[in-house]
């Protein structure tokens, strides 16, 4: 068997390998993130269950939640997918094995140092740890890996392009290697700032070799890339929305153009936003933020064209299979398969996270629920439901491609997702409604001294979502651990990919200049952040604080 | 082609209210004057008990009606942790933090800031009705965080 393949072949083999143990790790992650959650959940329904799970605190249950759920499985999975749809796209394998190899050992690495760390409770410092409260360096050093496994994917990315161009002088990229590339190129720019911040700032602080460090500058290099960390969650999500749902539903996408040019939007205006994050932070100039507000409300824009594309490509496919009138068509989408049904599902839950999203970015709005219950509330309706339902959705035909093995019930899996759907919108509903009354984040609810008698109901709501999106989430591993157990059927499970109405003969060849994109985004991040940083006081005075 | 006039007047559409959107806060600066909080002092966060005006926290009246609360934030309380003023008073808080990130919310009322080692956060809201306000930290300090609050007395 082995002698009939080809180099070619055997490479595409190992890769694929590979990527598929990058998506388990993210399912890992998912899976502990999911335990957290019930725990967090629980605790809002009066019921204290973190002795129990050997955890000294409800922040180092929320530690390993975000940890695992904001950076684990996402990088990983992004990792993962994103290698494949790149392979897909060129027709070819990535151009180093190695290097797919080493973005998986990097994130391994990355994932047992972070982890080791949270579970002593060396690093209860919540995914963001915001110096100067400081984790051991360990856990430092895991986030650093984790990072540098993602810069190790765009580097193979850049390197596979390089190959291809070779292979195919005068083509046009292939639009879904395209957009897996922007993705990471997006990140790649967007990631310098925490890179900074971690590497240069808190390592030396804690091994001890600088005694101080500047709180206001570690926390604003964080959201430099705190932010766009958003869009690294959201755009291999975006990927499956463009280019694989068309498909699914028996649509085509409607033009390949737009496509590219929102891929590039992001790239461009991502990053120059991270100050809405730090709207009520003092030691920033208020017109500053104000320019970052404006960054914020073009970055939206994008995202509005993707709802309009999308939608509009549902609604070819569901005319296609006999869908008629205004919205009626709507009965006709594919409401029993799992992967469409969990990823619509997600867009609906991304519709209302993006509407509370303009509500955090708008300044004077902002100073109602910053830092309130109204964050968490707005964020698993993106994070937690646009991206984790899509990756969910995802892997239900993923998974049966990368291993060869049919899904185990469909009907389960359709159930699941929407389990999770009605789980979110009481669950976020909680959070939202209590964060306008004033609850703050990051707190166990259940057990506050202060509360205020109108945060109880919504403290239920939240409980008994978080608790029905705990469930939904064991029904989905039940399915996937059931397809995992059963026998390879021989059956070839194909990656769904989307035609298009206009190919790209009709796109522009400037939108294929990845560098010039990257310059130009370079220049508004300069824009944004140079006065942030010629305006800043620096003072690297503040010694670490291990308050857990 | 129908989807082409569609999709442009969605666009079109989506940009428009984006600007209202951005101007109609652009307006609630200008004509309500809600600011964010701007750049203001700093200080050495190691040598906060030294430094005035945090040398000597409380609330002091300034004027007909007027009132500056100087506040430093430590782990897991503030000091002072409760401010009683009359009702009809305008506080302007000055909060600097002695150890971690920190934060002040008022709920209920337009003070939400983050307090910070090294920086000055000044704040202000008119206290109109008689009441207790609990006064919380937002930001998490250590595992004693949930436990960070006090609470500002309006005597009627």
């Amino acid at each position: 068997m082995t002698a009939l393949m080809t180099d070619t072949d055997l490479a595409t083999a190992e890769q694929r390998t590979w990527a598929k143990w990058q998506i388990y790790l993210g399912l890992f992650g998912f899976g502990l993130g999911i335990v957290m959650g019930l725990l967090q959940a629980m605790e809002r329904l009066g019921l204290d269950l973190y002795d129990e799970f050997q955890l000294q605190s409800y922040y180092q249950g929320l530690t390993l939640h975000g940890v695992a759920m904001a950076i684990v499985f996402t990088f990983t999975f992004a990792n993962g997918f994103l290698i494949l749809t790149s392979m897909r796209g060129y027709g070819r394998p990535m151009a180093s094995t190695g290097l797919v190899r080493g973005s998986f050992g990097l994130a391994l690495a990355g994932v047992a140092l972070a982890a080791s760390a949270i579970l002593v409770n060396q690093a209860t410092v919540l995914y963001t740890f915001y110096p100067p409260l400081q984790a051991a360096s360990v856990f430092y050093i895991g986030a650093t890996l984790l990072i540098l496994s993602t810069w190790v994917t765009l580097l193979n990315q850049l390197l596979t392009l390089k190959a291809w161009k070779a292979e195919h002088p005068g083509e046009r990229i292939p639009l879904l290697s395209f957009v897996s590339l922007l993705t990471f190129l997006m990140w790649g720019v967007a990631s310098v700032g925490m890179a900074v911040e971690v590497v240069v700032f808190i390592l030396p602080w804690s091994f001890g070799w600088v005694q101080g460090t500047d709180p206001l500058l570690t926390r604003t290099l964080f959201w430099f890339t705190g932010h766009p960390i958003v869009y690294f969650w959201l755009l291999p999500a975006y990927v499956s929305w463009y280019m694989m749902i068309p498909k699914q539903v028996g649509g085509r996408l409607f033009s390949d153009r737009v496509v590219r040019a929102v891929f590039i939007l992001f790239l461009l205006l991502s990053t120059p936003v991270g100050l809405h994050h730090q709207f009520t932070d003092p030691g920033i100039d208020e017109g500053l933020k104000f320019l970052h507000m404006a960054f914020t409300f073009a970055v939206f824009f994008p995202s509005m064209v993707t709802a309009f594309t999308i939608i509009g490509a549902m609604e070819d496919g569901a005319k296609r299979r006999g869908g008629t009138g205004i919205l009626r068509w709507i009965g006709k989408l594919p409401w029993r398969e799992p992967s469409f049904v969990a990823q619509v599902l997600a867009m609906c839950a991304f519709a209302l996270g993006g509407a509370s999203g303009l509500v955090n970015a708008s300044g004077p709005v902002n100073q109602v629920v910053h830092n309130t219950s109204f964050i968490p509330g707005h964020f698993h309706l993106t994070v937690g439901t646009a991206v984790a339902l899509t990756f969910m959705g995802i892997s239900y035909w993923l998974i049966p491609h990368l291993t060869g093995k049919k899904l185990w019930s469909a009907k389960v899996a359709v159930v699941q997702a929407w389990l999770w759907f009605l789980g979110v919108l009481t669950f976020s509903r909680g959070l939202m409604g209590a964060g306008i009354e004033g609850q703050p984040r990051r707190v166990p609810a259940g057990s506050l001294a202060y509360a205020l008698d109108s945060w109880h109901l919504y403290d239920l709501m939240t409980g008994i979502g978080g608790t029905v999106m705990f469930v939904s989430g064991v029904l989905f591993f039940v399915v996937i651990l059931r397809t995992l157990a059963s026998k390879v059927t021989g059956e070839v499970y194909e990656m769904p990919l989307s035609e298009t109405m206009h190919g790209d003969e009709g796109s522009p060849a400037i939108l294929d200049r990845v560098g010039l994109w990257v310059i130009v985004a370079v220049v508004l991040i300069a824009i944004a952040y140079v006065p942030v940083f010629l305006n800043h006081a620096y003072q690297f005075k503040s010694p670490g604080f291990s308050l857990f | 082609m129908k989807i082409e006039k569609y999709e442009r007047f969605f666009l079109y559409a989506t940009a428009v209210v984006l600007v209202v959107f951005f101007g109609a806060i652009l307006m609630s600066v200008g004509e309500a004057g809600l600011h964010l909080p701007t750049q203001d002092a700093v200080l050495d966060p190691t040598a906060v008990g030294e430094t005035p005006p945090f040398d000597n926290p409380g609330v002091y009246p300034t004027g007909p009606d007027e009132y500056t609360a100087v506040m430093v934030a430590q782990a897991w309380s503030y000091s002072p942790n409760e401010i009683t003023v009359p009702a009809g008073s305008e506080v302007t808080f000055y909060v600097t933090s002695r150890d971690v990130i920190h934060g002040l919310l008022i709920p209920n009322t337009t003070i939400n800031a983050m307090v910070i080692p090294g920086q000055v956060t000044k704040v202000t809201y008119r206290f109109e009705d008689a009441g207790e306000f609990p006064m919380v930290c937002h930001e998490f300090c250590g595992i004693g965080h949930a436990g960070m609050y006090g609470k500002v007395v309006v005597e009627g």
